[in-house]
C-alpha cells in the first residue's frame, strides 16, 4: 500500500453503501481507496447481516410480483416514520430504487424469489441469493476487477475537515498509523449502535443489556469526529431499532437468527411478571420492529413469551430450544420468575379468551375480552402442555443519529452550506429519509441509491 | 446412524440454519432442512449425503468461521458422509477401510496391478508380454480369455452385492419413520434427473463456489465429463461384450468400431474430468473441505485417471510389443477399481441417488 499516493476518492467503510460508491465512482474513472475497518472475513458491516432490498417496481420482474409504486412506497414511509423523513429525499431514493437491483445483478449480485421465513416480503423486497455476504462477496469481487485499492483492518480515526473541505484521513492500517490523502471522500461507516459507551450517554445502565444484533465495527468513530468536525448532524442521537432478541443470544454480531417471531402466539411478561402490550395488536413483519424498544423499557430490559405446545410450529424455530416444562408453575422456575405470579396471568389471561377461529398469518378473530392490556389477535389459551419460555432482550439492529446530506449526497455543514467534497452513503446518512421506524429492506435501498450517487458526483468533482 | 461428535456439531449447525434460512435458494439440504424441526442422525445422514458439497452456503454465511457460531456445512456434511459411508458398508467390518482410505485404495491398486501382471506372466509364456501381439485374439493372447471374464465377472459381481446391501443398510437407517409414502414412478424420475443433471450443483444457473466465492460451474462440467466418460467406457465393454457373444466379433476392433469409439471417447472424458477434479480439489479455498478425507478423494480420482489413461495408451500402442504390459497395468487397474468399489468415495454416487430419491419422495407428501 503507498500512502504517499493522492487518491481521488477515499471511502470509509467497507459495506454495501461503501461499495456501491467505490463502484460508481471507479466506472467514471476515479482512483478508488476503500478503509474498511473489519478484517476480511468480517467485512462489510451490518450488510453481511442483511437479506433483502425494498424496490419500486411498475410490473412484475424476475423476482418481484406484482407491483410497487411511488405513491404506496411513500405511504409505507410515511407510517412507519411517522412524518419523521424528508420528501424531497425520500421519495428522490424511492424512485431510484427501481434500478438498484439492477445496478447490483450487473455487480455480480444474484437474486432469488422470496422462499419461506421472509415475513412475506416478495411482492416489495428483491432478495439476495444467499444473503447479505453473497451479496458483498460479489461487490467486492467487482471492486478489485475495477482496480479499487481495499485496505481490510483499517479505522479511519480522523478526517481532517477545514471550512467544510476534507484534507485527509489518519487511519490505522493493520495497527499501523497511516494518513490516506484523497480528493473527495465519501463517508459509508454506520452508525454507532455497537458503541456501548455511547448508548450509555442516553440510556445509562440499560445498555449493557442491550445485545448488538450486526457487526461490532459500527463504533461510530467516524460519525462522531465529522460532527465534531462542523458537519450538521440529523435525527435523534436516542432513537435505534431494535427487535425482540433471544436473551441468550451473543452480545454482538448474533445476526438474523437470533431475532425471536413467537410474540404474536405467546403472552409477553416482564421480570415483575406483568403483561405490557398488545402482543396480537397487529401482524408480526408491522409489529416486529417494535418489540425492541418495548422490552427495553422493562425492567433489566428483559421480557419472557409464554406459550403453549399448539403454538410451537405457528413460529420459525429459535436456534437456542426454549424453556420446557409441564406445569406454568414449573415453567416460571425455569425462567426465574415468581411462580404464583405467573399461574395468576395465565390464568386471568385464559380466562379472557373468547372463542374464534385462528389464523396464523391473517388478523383473526382469536382476542381476549375485558384485560387491561388486551390481546387483539391470535389469543389461543395457553392450556396444552408442554408450556414453552423464551426469555427476549433488546437487539439493536441500528442508530438512527446521522450526518445531514442533501439529495447529491453531499454532506451538509453546520452553518447551511455543502461540504465542498465530502459525500455520504449508506446508515451514516439514513436518519435523513428513515427519522423513526423501519421499513424491511430500506436502508439497502438507501445504501445503494446514494452510494451510487456519492460515488458519481465524488469522481465529477475530481474530474473538474 | 450412530451419534458422533460430527452429527452433534451438524445438530448445532441446522438449529441455527433452520431459524436463518438465506440458504435456502442454493440447493435441496436447505428446504428438506426446513421440513424438519429436529435432527435425528437419520435426518442428519440424509442431509449430509443429499449435499453435493457446492460450498455455497458456506461462503454466503453470516455465522461462518471466524465468527464464533463457526457454521461449515460443507465440511461437517463430509464428515458425516464419509462416517455413513463406513457405518452402512457390508460386511459391516469393512467399513474400517473408510479410516485410511487414501491409503486403502493405493495399495489395492498396486497390488491389482501387480497380481495381474504375476498372473499373466505365470500362466502364459512370457515372452508374449513384450512381443506384438496382432489379429484376432490378440489381448487374449495376453490374458486368457476365462481369466479376464472370470475376475471381472467375480470382483464386479462382489462390488454390486455389497453396494446393494449398503444400499439397502443405509435406506433403513435414514428412514424418517412411519408415514412414508410408497415409492412412486414421479419421485424416482426426479430423482434420475437430478443425478444425471447434478441440478444441485448448478445453483439454480449461476453455477457453485468452485473454487472461492465467485460462481462458476467448472466442478459440475468436470463431474459430468468424469461420469459420461465412464459411461462411456462401461458402453465399451457392453457393446464388446455383445459383439464377442452374439455376433461372433472378436476383439481388438477397429478404431471406428463402437467398442473403440466409446472406450476412447470415454478414456479421454474420463482423464478430463478426473484430471480437472484433482486440479479444483487442489487449487480450491480450503475452509469448507474437510481435509482429513480428501487422501480418498485423490486416490479414487487418480486411480479413475490411471485407468483411463491406460485405456488410451492401449489403443495407441495395441499393435506393438508394449501391449501386453500396458494391457495387463489397464486391467489391474480395472480390478483395483471394482475391488475398491463400495469401500472408497465411488459409494457416494449410490447414497447422494438414494438421497435425491428420498428427498424427492419427501417433497411430494
Amino acid at each position: 500500500m503507498d500512502f504517499t499516493r493522492t487518491y481521488d476518492v477515499l471511502v470509509v467503510g467497507g459495506g454495501n453503501a461503501a461499495l456501491s460508491a467505490a463502484i460508481t465512482a471507479a466506472q467514471a474513472g476515479a482512483s478508488v481507496v476503500v478503509a474498511e475497518h473489519a478484517p476480511k472475513a468480517m467485512r462489510a458491516g451490518n450488510s453481511r447481516h442483511t437479506r433483502n432490498l425494498r424496490a419500486l417496481h411498475p410490473r412484475p420482474t424476475e423476482v418481484l410480483t406484482e407491483s410497487y409504486l411511488e405513491e404506496e412506497y411513500w405511504d409505507d414511509l410515511l407510517r412507519v416514520t411517522g412524518g419523521r423523513t424528508d420528501e424531497a429525499l425520500a421519495r428522490m431514493t424511492i424512485r431510484a430504487s427501481e434500478h438498484a437491483p439492477g445496478f447490483l445483478r450487473d455487480c455480480g449480485v444474484v437474486f432469488q424469489p422470496s422462499l419461506s421465513g421472509t415475513l412475506s416480503l416478495s411482492r416489495t423486497n428483491a432478495f439476495f441469493l444467499g444473503g447479505g455476504k453473497a451479496l458483498v462477496n460479489a461487490l467486492y469481487r467487482t471492486a478489485e476487477k475495477l482496480g479499487i485499492t481495499i485496505l481490510y483492518d483499517t479505522e479511519v480515526q480522523h478526517i481532517t475537515i477545514e471550512d467544510g473541505f476534507a484534507r485527509e484521513a489518519i487511519v490505522s492500517w493493520r495497527g499501523f498509523p497511516e494518513r490516506i490523502r484523497f480528493k473527495a471522500v465519501i463517508a459509508s461507516a454506520g452508525g454507532f449502535q455497537a458503541n456501548r459507551e455511547w448508548l450509555r450517554e442516553h440510556w445509562g445502565d440499560a445498555a449493557d443489556n442491550f445485545q448488538i444484533r450486526g457487526t461490532p465495527y459500527a463504533q461510530g468513530r467516524v460519525l462522531k469526529d465529522m460532527l465534531a468536525s462542523g458537519v450538521q448532524e440529523v435525527g435523534d442521537v436516542t432513537q435505534f431499532h431494535a427487535v425482540a432478541n433471544d436473551a441468550r443470544a451473543p452480545m454482538e454480531d448474533g445476526g438474523l437468527a437470533m431475532r425471536l417471531d413467537c410474540v404474536p402466539f405467546s403472552i409477553v411478561v416482564n421480570k415483575d411478571v406483568e403483561r405490557f402490550y398488545d402482543e396480537g395488536e397487529d401482524v408480526w413483519p408491522k409489529r416486529y420492529a417494535i418489540w425492541g424498544r418495548l422490552i427495553a423499557q422493562q425492567r433489566d430490559q428483559r421480557a419472557f413469551a409464554i406459550t403453549d405446545s399448539q403454538a410451537l410450529h405457528n413460529y420459525l424455530p429459535s436456534v437456542f430450544p426454549p424453556m420446557k416444562a409441564d406445569s406454568i408453575g414449573e415453567l416460571a422456575g425455569l425462567l426465574g420468575l415468581d411462580a404464583g405470579k405467573l399461574e395468576c396471568v395465565v390464568a386471568e389471561y385464559n380466562a379472557t379468551v373468547q372463542p374464534g377461529s385462528f389464523h396464523p398469518t391473517k388478523l383473526d378473530d382469536c382476542r381476549t375480552e375485558g384485560l387491561a392490556i388486551p390481546k387483539s389477535h391470535w389469543a389461543r389459551r395457553i392450556e396444552k402442555p408442554p408450556f414453552y419460555g423464551h426469555p427476549l432482550a433488546p437487539g439493536i439492529t441500528f442508530t438512527f443519529l446521522g450526518v445531514k446530506v442533501n439529495e447529491r449526497a453531499r454532506v451538509m455543514m453546520a452553518d447551511g452550506k455543502p461540504s465542498a467534497n465530502i459525500f455520504a452513503s449508506g446508515e451514516i446518512m439514513a436518519g435523513n429519509i428513515l427519522g423513526q421506524g423501519y421499513l424491511a429492506g430500506f436502508g439497502m435501498t438507501i445504501g445503494t441509491v446514494f452510494g451510487r450517487i456519492a460515488g458519481e458526483e465524488a469522481s465529477r468533482l475530481v474530474r473538474n | 446412524m450412530s451419534e458422533t461428535e460430527a452429527t452433534v456439531e451438524a445438530r448445532r449447525q441446522m438449529e441455527i440454519c433452520n431459524a436463518c434460512r438465506y440458504c435456502e435458494g442454493y440447493c435441496a439440504v436447505f428446504p428438506a432442512m426446513t421440513l424438519r424441526r429436529e435432527f435425528t442422525t437419520g435426518d442428519l445422514t440424509h442431509l449430509a449425503n443429499l449435499c453435493h458439497s457446492c460450498k455455497g452456503c458456506y461462503h454466503s454465511c453470516q455465522y461462518a468461521p471466524p465468527h464464533p457460531f463457526g457454521v461449515n456445512v460443507p465440511q461437517t456434511f463430509a464428515t458425516i458422509r464419509a462416517e455413513s459411508y463406513a457405518e452402512y458398508a457390508w460386511p459391516a467390518p469393512m467399513g474400517r477401510l473408510f479410516e485410511r482410505n487414501g491409503t486403502v485404495v493405493t495399495l489395492v491398486a498396486f497390488l491389482a496391478v501387480t497380481l495381474v501382471l504375476l498372473l499373466t506372466m505365470a500362466l502364459q509364456d512370457p515372452a508374449i508380454l513384450y512381443t506384438a501381439q496382432t489379429g484376432v485374439g490378440a489381448f487374449f493372447r495376453v490374458i486368457p480369455y476365462w481369466l479376464m471374464v472370470g475376475l471381472a465377472s467375480l470382483s464386479f459381481g462382489y462390488a454390486l452385492l455389497a453396494m446393494g446391501m449398503g444400499a439397502l443398510r443405509y435406506w433403513r437407517g435414514t428412514a424418517p419413520g412411519a408415514g412414508q409414502k410408497p415409492i412412486t414412478v414421479a419421485p424416482v424420475a426426479q430423482a434420475a434427473f437430478d443425478i444425471l443433471t447434478l441440478r444441485n450443483l448448478g445453483g439454480g444457473g449461476h453455477g457453485c463456489n468452485d473454487l472461492d466465492d465467485s460462481f462458476a460451474q467448472k466442478r459440475r462440467w468436470l463431474h459430468h465429463a468424469m461420469f459420461y466418460g465412464f459411461m462411456l467406457c462401461f458402453a465399451a465393454t457392453t457393446t464388446g461384450a455383445i459383439y464377442h457373444h452374439f455376433l461372433g466379433w472378436k476383439s481388438p476392433h477397429a478404431f471406428l468400431s463402437l467398442p473403440v469409439q466409446f472406450g476412447t471417447w470415454g478414456g479421454v472424458l474420463l482423464c478430463i474430468g478426473t484430471a480437472g477434479l484433482l486440479w479444483v480439489k487442489t487449487v480450491t479455498d480450503p475452509g469448507p473441505v474437510a481435509k482429513r478425507l480428501l487422501g480418498g478423494e485423490y486416490a479414487m480420482l487418480g486411480l479413475l485417471f490411471l485407468v483411463g489413461i491406460t485405456g488410451l495408451l492401449l489403443l495407441v500402442i495395441r499393435h506393438t510389443g508394449a501391449m501386453g504390459v500396458t494391457l495387463a497395468i489397464h486391467l489391474g487397474l480395472v480390478l483395483a477399481l471394482f475391488l475398491v468399489m463400495p469401500y472408497s468415495k465411488m459409494v457416494h454416487g449410490l447414497y447422494r441417488g438414494l438421497a435425491l430419491l428420498r428427498n424427492a419422495q419427501e417433497k411430494r407428501r
